[in-house]
């Protein structure tokens, strides 16, 4: 079992609340904006504290209200990449892909190869493209060694051929790195060409 | 520009007096500034507004207020004595701590905007790549903030070498001890045949003045490109 989420929380008027069980491959979070899709990533990774339920990932009980666990995010092994590509403006592109590491792993040839960005390793982040700086945000959170990766509607503010081109990254790295995905969208075309499993909210 | 060994005096007392406010400042200033940009706590406004009152108070009051609390029967200088045998009054080192005092406003100020300006994001990235809130600090939030943090400092420099009206009040006007610039040109203008002195020394401080100024802008400049300055 790769997710075990029973997650419940209220943020301002609006209930948030999920239950799913998944296997291996990728399963996609799918729904309109607003029902909170985001905010169960957070709660998967630890950065947003549910009211209750329960978080087991890859076995292991990450967050368990009644039984007080709630593991912090640096804890989690959990490769989070965020709907903003979120690099670090004071590093190149490599020292931002090598700030996961000391968490141990990571094929670094492999993935630099599989997501094409090795001649981007010397530039500064605001010198990347869109899809440039996704795809660097992708192989950051994959050479972290993480469980699982989680990916918050990846293919968003990108033109057409950007979205084809990270859209074959993925598929390439849930077929490649046998690392479970949970992905956020709300885009039946992409829930479709990811999906192994799909979650309806 | 050829200035007496008086003049080089005073000017490398300024130097000295500034550079060892702002020393002092960095710590408390910092701590303050990161209590008012990410504290959350009942009192933060009040915390906020001791802050900013040396820069409203008379600086006369605030010399004042430092002689009470540096002063032989105040608390501060009772211990001082007490413990260390020393005190700061007549002494460039209480010149310092006025200085300081008056900086503080100045140097909270920018080192808050410079917090406030980091984006809790990348920290929440960094953290989901395995940093502990040490590390995070460390590698993302401070080399972050840091040029807003030297600008403030350039600044608060600046304004300690323009500090006249609490360091009087406080530890008086001796010539090579507490006479850093304004006072020196103050001394120099009551005196017959100063003139030429206080052109020179008001020189040196327009000069001084104009490089902190530029300095505390580049670094603040450079802060907006998010770049490595250290």
């Amino acid at each position: 079992m790769s997710f075990d989420v029973d997650l419940a929380v209220r943020r301002g008027d609006v209930a948030i609340a999920a239950r799913f069980a998944t296997g291996p491959g990728a399963t996609v979070l799918f729904g309109p904006s607003g029902v909170g899709k985001t905010s169960i990533l957070q709660m998967v990774a630890g950065l947003l504290r549910p009211d209750a339920g329960h978080v087991r990932v890859g076995g292991e009980m990450l967050f368990d209200d009644r039984a007080g666990i709630d593991l912090k995010p640096e804890s989690r092994r959990i490769g989070y990449v965020f709907q903003e590509p979120r690099l670090f403006p004071h590093m190149r592109v490599a020292a931002n892909l090598r700030y996961g590491r000391p968490r141990g792993g990571g094929d670094w040839d492999g993935v630099i190869a599989m997501l094409g960005i090795g001649h981007l390793l010397d530039r500064w982040p605001r010198s990347l493209s869109g899809g440039e700086a996704r795809r660097v945000a992708i192989g950051r959170a994959l050479l972290s060694n993480p469980r699982v990766l989680l990916l918050d509607e990846p293919l968003s503010s990108l033109d057409r051929p950007r979205r084809g081109e990270i859209l074959d990254a993925l598929v390439a790295v849930r077929d490649r790195t046998g690392v479970p995905i949970l992905m956020v969208t709300h885009d039946p075309d992409e829930a479709e060409r990811i999906a192994t499993d799909i979650v309806r909210l | 520009m050829i200035l007496s060994p008086e003049e080089w005096g005073v000017v490398r007392l300024s130097l000295l007096v500034g550079g060892t406010a702002m020393l002092v400042t960095l710590p408390l200033a910092f701590a303050l500034a990161w209590a008012l940009a990410r504290g959350r706590f009942p009192g933060r406004v009040l915390l906020d507004g001791v802050v900013h009152l040396p820069l409203v108070v008379p600086p006369v009051v605030t010399g004042w207020v430092l002689l009470l609390a540096f002063g032989p029967d105040g608390p501060i200088g009772h211990w001082l004595e007490a413990w260390f045998g020393v005190s700061v009054l007549f002494r460039w080192t209480g010149a310092a701590i006025a200085s300081a005092v008056m900086a503080l406003p100045l140097v909270v100020r920018a080192i808050r905007l410079s917090i406030e300006a980091v984006d809790p994001r990348l920290e929440q990235a960094a953290r989901t790549l395995g940093a502990g809130r040490g590390r995070v600090f460390a590698t993302i939030t401070l080399p972050l903030c840091a040029p807003g943090i030297l600008a403030g400092l350039v600044l608060g420099f600046a304004r300690s070498i323009g500090e006249f009206g609490a360091t009087i009040t406080f530890v008086s006007n001796v010539p090579g001890e507490t006479a850093t610039l304004p006072l020196a040109i103050y001394s120099a203008l009551q005196r017959p045949g100063g003139e030429d002195m206080v052109w020179r020394l008001a020189a040196v401080s327009v000069v001084l003045s104009l490089i902190a100024l530029v300095a505390s802008e580049w670094l603040a400049r450079r802060m907006g490109r998010g770049l490595h300055v250290l």
